[in-house]
This record gives C-alpha cells, sequence and structure tokens, in this order.
C-alpha cells in the first residue's frame, strides 16, 4: 500500500478518536493538537495495528509525535 | 537557568489544591504504633488496617519475630555487600530452599525487593532484538524492567486474549519472546485468565514470566498463586513474587526450572550492583514462607473475608471493581480524586485505613479506595469495616 493510500486508511481510523474534530495534517502531534492520553493512544495504536496487521512497539512509538510520522512508519512497517 | 523541576508543576498544583480543601494528605500517613498485623495507632487512634498488603498476617507471626532476631543475634545488623561478593550469607541459601520448596521448582533467586526482581529478570532475559508482549496494566516494575532492557516492547489490552495472541503472531519469525502477565492486578484485585492465555503463548513460542505477588500464600491449593489455582504452573518458566506481601517482610524473587537459570546470579545488574538483604530479613522470610506451606485454615478464612466485604460493600451501594470478589484485593471505585481524598478521610476519622489510589498508578484514569484484607481480621472486624463504610460513604456523599 503507498502513502496516499495508507493515508486514506488511517484518517478514517483517525475519525472516531478526533473528538474535537481538529483539522488534521502531517504536522498535527498527538499529544498537544490532538490531546490524546495514554489511554487513547492505545486504542487508536490497537485499530490501527489490527488495520494493517503490524506492530508498533512501544519503542517505535516514542519516535513518532506527529500525523505524518505516523504515516510514514504505517508505510515502513508494511514492508 | 530552566528550573528542572519545572515539569512537576502541573501535580503540585493538583497537590496544592487538593490540600487547600483542608482534607488530610492521603499520601503522608503516619503509623506511630502497629499494634497487631490488622491495628495501628494513627493520629492517636486505634486504627483497622485494610490497606497493608498483608494477606496472612505473618507480620506479627511469634516463630517469624523469634527467627529474625536470633539472626541480629548472630549475623549483626546488615550484609553491606552484593551477593556475588561479599552478601550471600547461610540464610539467603536458606530461604532460596524455602522458596524451591513452597514452588516445587529447581531454581530460587532472592533480590531485595519485588520491584527489583521483576526490574533485572526482564530487563537481562530480553535483549535487542527480542520481544516483550505484555498487558497493558502491568505494574510499574515490568514497566521499567521493559524500559532498562533493550527489547521490542508491545503491550495488549488487559486481559485481552484475543489482542494478546493477535500481537504474538505479528512478531517476525525466529524473534525471542516473552510474554508478561500478572496473576492478581493489584489495582482492581481482579485474576488473569492464565490458563488460556499461557496455552496461546506457548503455542507461538513465547517464554511466559508471571508476577504472583498478590496471590502468593493465598490463592492456590498451595498457596503457589493462579497458575496453580488455574493449574498452569508448569508452563510458567518464570514466577516473580514478593516478601512484601503474604510473607510480611521485605524482598523479592524469581523461581524457575529453566536449566540455565544460575547464571542471572552473575548477568543480572539489579541482583549483582545492590546490597543484599539483611540477616534479620531473611531469616523471617524462610520461617514466613515455610509456615505458609500450610496455611490451608488462614487461606479459607480470608477467602471468607474477601467474600463478607465484598458482598457488604456492594449491598452498601458502592462501585466495585470486580463483580465478584477475585481476591484478597477488593477496589471501590470512587467518581474523582476530591470526592476520593474525602472519603479516605471520612474513613481515618472512622478509624480504618485504606489505600487511596490515584492515575498513573490505576488504569483507565479512575480513583480508588483500595481494600487489601487479612486472615487475620476476624468475622466481627470485616462486620465493622462494612459498617465503618457505610457511614464515612454516606457523609462523603458517595452512596445515598
Amino acid at each position: 500500500m503507498d502513502r496516499a493510500e495508507t493515508a486514506a486508511k488511517i484518517a478514517a481510523l483517525i475519525e472516531p478518536f478526533n473528538k474535537k474534530g481538529v483539522a488534521i495534517t502531517d504536522a498535527s502531534t498527538f499529544a498537544g493538537d490532538l490531546e490524546f492520553d495514554s489511554l487513547t493512544v492505545m486504542d487508536f495504536v490497537a485499530e490501527i495495528e489490527d488495520a494493517f496487521d503490524i506492530i508498533i512497539s512501544m519503542n517505535q512509538q516514542a519516535e513518532i509525535e506527529n500525523y505524518g510520522q505516523l504515516i510514514d512508519a504505517v508505510v515502513k512497517l508494511q514492508g | 537557568m530552566t528550573d528542572l523541576f519545572s515539569k512537576f508543576d502541573p501535580l503540585i498544583e493538583q497537590r496544592r489544591a487538593l490540600l487547600s480543601t483542608g482534607v488530610t494528605d492521603p499520601f503522608n500517613l503516619v503509623m506511630e504504633k502497629v499494634v497487631s498485623p490488622t491495628v495501628a495507632m494513627c493520629n492517636g487512634r486505634e486504627t483497622i488496617l485494610l490497606g497493608t498488603y498483608n494477606y496472612m498476617g505473618m507480620t506479627f507471626d511469634p516463630d517469624v519475630i523469634a527467627a529474625g532476631k536470633q539472626a541480629l543475634d548472630d549475623f549483626g545488623a546488615g550484609t553491606t555487600g552484593s551477593r556475588v561478593l561479599n552478601g550471600t550469607y547461610a540464610g539467603h541459601r536458606a530461604v532460596e530452599d524455602a522458596l524451591k520448596d513452597f514452588y516445587g521448582m529447581d531454581h530460587a533467586m532472592v533480590f531485595s525487593t519485588g520491584y527489583q526482581a521483576n526490574l533485572g529478570i526482564i530487563s537481562t532475559i530480553a535483549g535487542k532484538g527480542d520481544y516483550i508482549i505484555l498487558d497493558i496494566d502491568s505494574h510499574a516494575s515490568i514497566w521499567d524492567g521493559c524500559k532498562m532492557g533493550d527489547a521490542e516492547v508491545v503491550p495488549f489490552k488487559h486481559n485481552d486474549i484475543e489482542a494478546m495472541e493477535k500481537r504474538l503472531k505479528r512478531i517476525p519469525e525466529g524473534a525471542g519472546k516473552l510474554v508478561v502477565l500478572e496473576g492478581v492486578y493489584s489495582m482492581l484485585g481482579d485474576i488473569a485468565p492464565l490458563k488460556e492465555m499461557i496455552a496461546v503463548a506457548k503455542k507461538h513460542g513465547a517464554m511466559v514470566l508471571v508476577d504472583e505477588a498478590h496471590s502468593m500464600g493465598f490463592i492456590g491449593p498451595n498457596g503457589r498463586g493462579v497458575a496453580e489455582d488455574q493449574g498452569c504452573l508448569d508452563d510458567v518458566d518464570f514466577v516473580i513474587g514478593t516478601f512484601s506481601k503474604s510473607v510480611g517482610t521485605v524482598g523479592g524473587f524469581c523461581v524457575s526450572n529453566h536449566p540455565k537459570f544460575e547464571i542471572m546470579r552473575l548477568v543480572c545488574r539489579p541482583y549483582v550492583f545492590t546490597a543484599s538483604l539483611p540477616p534479620s530479613v531473611v531469616a523471617t522470610a524462610c520461617t514466613s514462607i515455610r509456615k505458609l506451606m500450610h496455611a490451608g485454615d488462614k487461606r479459607a478464612h480470608l477467602w471468607e473475608n474477601s467474600r463478607t466485604l465484598h458482598k457488604g460493600l456492594r449491598d452498601a451501594g458502592f462501585t466495585l471493581g470486580t463483580d465478584e470478589p477475585q481476591s484478597a484485593i477488593i477496589a471501590v471505585i470512587m467518581p474523582d480524586l476530591e470526592r476520593g481524598a474525602l472519603m479516605w478521610e471520612a474513613l481515618l476519622e472512622e478509624g480504618l485505613y485504606v489505600n487511596l489510589a490515584r492515575p498513573p498508578a490505576t488504569p483507565a484514569g479512575m480513583t480508588l479506595l483500595r481494600c487489601s484484607l487479612c486472615a487475620e481480621h476476624s468475622a466481627e472486624q470485616v462486620q465493622t469495616i462494612i459498617g465503618m463504610f457505610e457511614r464515612a460513604g454516606k457523609r462523603a456523599g458517595i452512596i445515598g
């Protein structure tokens, strides 16, 4: 799956988690702009993992601060 | 200069706001005298202890105390050294032998605390390129063990067998896998479906570590924990436990049948680079562990206490962490930190000590009043406790 397809799929997945309806760009941060707490992060990561059949370990999550980085990571993890 | 403490400002402010209401600081209680396993003097008042993890009431067992005094006389106050250098005394070997007998396992290794046991074993056995698959509600010592090591850390939803299996399936072929579970989760007092989870872990070629800190001495026919109770202890590669709950002193351990286990003593840094437990502590632990092997009657009474308190609090209208009593921990869910602290204070004024637990220790941002029962609580004490909860709950506006 290329970056555009991956981005589209993630955009659909994040919608129910974007409770405040923030306009999301690649630069949107999860902790800051989207105000994800640790529980939301866990649920959201699980959704992404299941949708793409990948593992995003805690070690990898620590490197992902914004939306664009998440898309890049998922593209890469799909191999 | 950047003040390195500015990162703590939100917590400092939350604490200030809470204490400015005039409520007693729930995280700063001093017990002036401990009368028995179930009673202490707090603020000059006799107080029933319902938050000490002293499940089997061994802290004042006469044989345990005598063993500690004898060891002080025979071996002195402390070891001053690492187990690997000058810190192994006869008592350390004796308590490890007692653990091997208690669990029926080949190897036992004692740490200075339960925290260090998880920290040391997890960070040492799971290295770079290996994967740790763990329950999201794991104790801080497990998370810190993960953080200290170099393995990839993959959490799954609490007690969710399917979520665990999905993650195990996705781990690259050939990678080392360690599944980390707890028998009893200490915040809500719920147990894990270990039999099913361990079967799945084994199917996917993972080694399994189970922390039985809150079940030792109490759960299972011989008090070996939840894995024994569910008939799957033979499939557990590493059991982690503590002396600071049922055993009634302080210290931690790992028991295992792994044929190469003894090498841990040379490679596990939280074991090597710290002072060993003092002789009096290992002597009390050894005596206590051997007595816990024959404590069936106490186990039965503790279960009775747990069932009675759970039913009494539920009938009074409190919201509890589990639908049925699953361990010696009963968690009462509070609406928020402020009312939790008010209720905690009201209970203290009634003469009852429980633990106020709050995030990040608790799951899902909950505030809990956590009760841990003791086999030495009498049936009358449990009824007294229920009455105290009813009065305090009404006063704090938690129940109608």
